[in-house]
């Protein structure tokens, strides 16, 4: 029973992980059409964020999760007005492309500029302790995921339910044209969508950073993959899909780990891609599949 | 209020409006008539900024043809689309909030008033407006049109695909709009039903404007008027 319990905490946690990664991917994609593979270099810059804020020896938790947040907040931002933005009416494949780019240069960057090393990043191991809970013990870390992943779900809804540039940034997911023949600029739609990705890969940035304890150029290629997955899983931009694929993922990611035999260990991951083909085999369009139809009815 | 001047609309390389050059006053309701293809929409789509366009489009004294199109719309162009257009994964109600996104102060008594001039509508309020029928979903998009309290109304096809009914139902209100002295251009294939509301109806063809008279000229002319309703 407490190990049951244990684990679906971890599923719940690594979900909520992926569900946050996967949302970031989503928002943007369901309105560009575009998948931001430099997602995960978003994440990147929220840990390097970290390590400059050690350098300066600003310890604060609060502030150190602030400015990685920020960072990528602006990161995100500044990579729609310098790359995407020129491209945002072209083919789709270019924009794919520019993604890519966009995401080698990053990485060479801090490269260069950093290190090819992994650097440690120590300011985030007051967020892990462990909190006995009826029998169990429950990591703070896991605990803290899956409330803030909540939490940013609640808070997207609200802002895609109740304010005008989130009704703007749904409706524009099935017609951005009409969406800016009333009048809502395309920049704003455009500039909040990765706005909100930016956030969101802050926030996971550093649960990942304090899973972790470091940071290398390549840090956000894991991420990113498994967020994608988890998007193709739940519908591709789909907002809700992208949050049952992450959770979804979590499980039997998790499903794997306990069920597999040690001897199979290695091949956990395998065997999660393994499942997920066979469901998309069951459902090809993924889980929740975005409204595609136009309004006409004729 | 609308100057249009020796205007181009291209969609990519084809050109599919040669040159035409219409006024709309204001207060006054015109009419752009034609078949299928004639470059009605694309003319439209032009106003707009849609479509890539050359010549001179003159909005209130202005020339708005290098303007994107968020900056015509909010000079008081509003447009209620071919094929509708509503954002079928929003409830009617949204619809309507989007449609008046920059005319905050007023959205909630505009909407009131929507729901009383179209009851169906505010019955239907929390429904997604893909669930609404053809007509229903196109007394939407006139409302959401007008949500922005706009200068201009540019209609394209109102009564596209619908049943007789409803074709009498939304122009009853257009008619309505019209008494309200607002500025209206409307495209339409049913000719009949157009010039019963114009001040002054442009006949194109082949992206150019073979006719154009006041509604009693076409109405006088037989000729004309077998060719635009298609009854010898």
């Amino acid at each position: 029973m407490e190990f049951v319990a244990q684990q679906i905490m971890n599923a719940l946690s690594f979900g909520a992980e992926y569900a946050l990664l996967a949302l970031g991917l989503a928002i943007v994609f369901s309105i560009m059409g575009l998948v931001n593979f430099a997602h995960g270099e978003i994440i990147a810059v929220g840990g390097y964020t970290m390590v400059a804020m050690a350098a300066l020896s600003l310890n604060n938790p609060l502030i150190v999760v602030g400015a990685a947040i920020f960072a990528a907040s602006i990161g995100a931002v500044t990579l729609e007005r310098v790359a995407f933005r020129p491209v945002r009416y072209a083919d789709p494949t270019t924009g794919l492309l520019t993604a890519f780019g966009v995401s080698i240069v990053l990485q060479n960057l801090f490269l260069l500029l950093v290190s090819p090393r992994p650097i440690a990043v120590t300011s985030l191991y007051f967020l892990e302790w462990p909190i006995p809970f009826a029998g169990l013990r429950i990591s703070s870390l896991q605990l803290f995921e899956t409330l803030t992943t909540i939490i940013v779900i609640v808070v997207m809804m609200l802002f895609l339910k109740r304010t005008v540039l989130g009704l703007a940034m749904r409706a524009a997911a099935l017609d951005f044209e009409m969406v800016r023949l009333t009048g809502i600029k395309a920049n704003r739609v455009f500039a909040t969508a990765f706005l909100i990705s930016g956030v969101l890969a802050g926030i996971a940035c550093v649960f990942i950073m304090a899973r972790r304890g470091s940071v290398d150029p390549h840090l956000g290629f894991d991420p990113v993959l498994m967020a994608f997955v988890a998007c193709v899983v739940g519908g591709f931009g789909s907002l809700p899909g992208a949050v049952i694929g992450g959770f979804l993922l979590g499980a039997i990611e998790v499903a794997m780990l306990v069920l597999l035999p040690q001897s199979l260990g290695g091949m956990t991951e395998a065997f999660v891609f393994g499942s997920i083909a066979l469901l998309l085999i069951w459902r090809p369009d993924g889980i929740l599949t975005p409204p595609r139809e136009k309004g006409d009815k004729q | 209020m609308l100057v249009v001047q020796n205007l181009n609309v291209f969609h990519g390389p084809i050109e599919a409006v040669h040159g035409i050059s219409f006024t709309v006053k204001e207060g006054t309701c015109v009419s752009l008539l034609g078949p299928n293809g004639a470059g009605k929409t694309s003319t439209i789509s032009a106003i707009t900024g849609v479509a890539k366009s050359t010549g001179s489009i003159m909005f209130a004294d202005e020339d708005i043809s290098a303007l994107p199109v968020e900056t015509r719309i909010r000079k008081g162009i509003a447009v209620s689309p071919e094929g509708r257009r509503v954002f079928a994964n929003l409830s009617v109600k949204e619809n309507l909030r989007l449609g008046g996104a920059y005319n905050a102060a007023n959205v909630d008594s505009l909407i009131a008033e929507w729901f009383e001039t179209f009851p169906i509508l505010g019955e239907r309020r929390d429904q997604l407006a893909g669930t609404l029928s053809g007509g229903e979903q196109q007394m939407l998009a006139i409302a959401r049109a007008l949500m922005s309290e706009p200068r201009i109304l540019l209609l394209d096809e109102p009564s596209l695909g619908l049943a007789p009914k409803i074709v009498t139902q939304i122009f009853t209100m257009i008619e309505r709009l019209k008494e309200k002295q607002m500025t209206i251009l409307l495209v339409e294939q049913n000719a009949t039903l157009a010039l019963r509301l114009s001040d002054h109806a442009y006949l194109l063809n082949n992206g150019q404007i073979v006719a154009d008279g006041t509604a009693e000229t076409f109405g006088s002319n037989d000729a004309l008027m077998a060719e635009l309703t298609g009854l010898a």
